[in-house]
């Protein structure tokens, strides 16, 4: 622990500490409350004092008790959605002294934005660190879907490579109408990607934008009325649950396929199940579920779905990035500079 | 047998005399509208017809006996167009190939003897492009694997799962840059790929960066694509010594033909962990895989389809007929193959 007077991180910590009069070996606590590999719990602590709920043991309420109760307690915290960690007002109560909330995940549904802004507690999300990957898998889920790549795989892995002539055939990418709910950093990468393919991309989001000249439609049911393809890429909040629901999905109609990269609940999951049981929709390419890790049974027996575990953002260098994201907010805040990747309460792309 | 051949006689004489049209002989499966788009426009000797129970050669022999012998064919992959076969049906003046590759066709031979040759063109192009980007999407981000976890019931913790690879910035080395690989270039540019490649000779239209073997491609790429033709030059383009250029983070994808690659050495290089990975469409030895890709999660095994949707099968059936119709009326086939043309 050598980093005086060299760097600004360096002197931003002794001026930090000689202020506080507190001894100049204490890091500035963070609040670790997912679960982690090594590499990043080691660049966190080489910086901070990390205080892992995972490793410790404690129930969630005990945990946080013990560390805002501490001489010094955490003014930062990461946190990670699909867990069972919700940053709500009892959360924001147990630990008063919380300043700033990082999530490392894509999705924002496990924070309550307004409550954060109401207490002046600062929100940041991993930015763009997932969209490219998120955007990729997308794409892959997608061309899985149409050209049947997994239900192939399936029959050779059986052992049996029936003849051809039985052989479904697949569906061609180009020309196809797709139609993206979202057009963030993550839809927008979609959309460049599909243009490749000779697709055409349609897109719904709160406003249109102008810088673009992909068709935009005022309302999801619209949407689907026009596209060969659904794919959802927002966030979850009130105005997008269940945002494809029975009328989008028949609006659709019975040619369509629907790819689910956001959050299992911008679904209407039973109904899907529903379509796809009847022939109401052609196909789906899904990487999230309403209760993870539950799937319908349903599912698994159907060729014309593609089925996946939450793992849109899973990549070696994704997680690197992350890494080197989530210390960047941590510095800045700790700073006292604007956070890289502040999240405004009425955000709704992802 | 004698007997076989004469009904056999019969029923293509019956099938020839149906007047005026030229005669096609058809020796590939149609489905009905393939079928009924050909028997409007020309007298369709069927080696697929129901009944018809002469094995194929003995049929092309028949085909050529009856009056008015047909002078062009239709075929896939499965009929080598060689010596022999050209022997068998001397009326023949042009052959009309559906299939993707042209390794079943003695190109050579059919010169020799003035026949002019037609491959399937532009036709499946672009699905093939696309399959090659769906088989490196799901080998970089592991998307069958994920599927047969889910399937399995089994959804374990986020924690122990394999993490997947960028594409962002992965050198992709395309072995052959015609349309379908062309096509698989662009895509992959999309999602930040950088295109290096080998071919015959380099071509001025692209900007990307020509290697003049495969070996040196392997080396300075992270992806192989194969997705040049099959001939005596490219028989196991990729073997021991380009795979270990390619090395430990490398993956390899096939859309070309399984003897584009030495199976046998690409199956040691994905057990002793030499290569990444591979996603491969086509086989040395069709329908049999190695059975030691089974076990295997990293490689995405799939059954010679990437030609296989309903769009190409109706453009393939209008471009069938173009050709044999530009034939017939004596204009320049639609896609004419010279014997020494070697890229897809």
């Amino acid at each position: 622990f050598v980093t005086c007077g060299t760097d600004r991180r360096g002197s931003f910590q002794l001026s930090a500490m000689a202020s506080a009069g507190g001894n100049p070996l204490v890091l500035p606590a963070v609040l670790h409350l997912r679960r982690s590999d090594a590499d990043f719990t080691a660049a966190l602590s080489e910086r901070f004092r990390v205080l892992d709920f995972f490793s410790s043991g404690e129930p969630l309420p005990a945990f946080l008790a013990a560390a805002a109760a501490a001489p010094e307690p955490p003014r930062a915290a990461v946190v990670v959605g699909g867990g069972s960690v919700r940053v709500d007002a009892s959360f924001l109560d147990a630990v008063p002294s919380l300043r700033c909330v990082l999530t490392t995940g894509a999705g924002i549904d496990h924070i309550d934005l307004a409550e954060c802004a109401r207490r002046g507690v600062a929100v940041a999300n991993s930015g763009e660190v997932f969209s490219t990957d998120v955007a990729d898998y997308a794409v892959g889920l997608l061309l899985d879907v149409l050209r049947r790549v997994s239900a192939a795989e399936r029959y050779v892995r059986r052992g049996s490579w029936p003849v051809q002539g039985d052989y479904p055939l697949g569906s061609k990418l180009g020309g196809k109408r797709v139609g993206i709910i979202g057009l963030g950093n993550i839809g927008s990468r979609i959309a460049r990607r599909l243009e490749a393919f000779g697709c055409i991309i349609h897109y719904n989001s709160r406003k249109p934008k102008d810088s673009i000249s992909y068709k935009y439609f005022g309302n999801v049911h619209d949407l689907a009325a026009e596209s060969d393809v659904l794919i959802v890429a927002c966030a979850l909040n009130k105005a997008t649950r269940h945002i494809v629901d029975k009328d989008v999905l028949e609006a659709l109609g019975k040619g369509g396929v629907v790819i689910n990269i956001g959050r299992g609940a911008n679904i209407d999951e039973a109904e899907l199940v529903v379509a796809l049981r009847e022939g109401k929709i052609a196909g789906a390419g899904l990487d999230v579920f309403e209760h993870e890790p539950k799937v319908p049974a349903e599912l698994f027996s159907m060729e014309n779905v593609v089925l996946s575990r939450h793992v849109a953002v899973f990549t070696e260098e994704s997680r690197s990035d992350l890494r080197a994201h989530t210390v960047g907010n941590l510095e800045a805040f700790f700073s006292g500079q604007p956070l890289l990747t502040p999240v405004d309460a009425d955000s709704l792309v992802q």
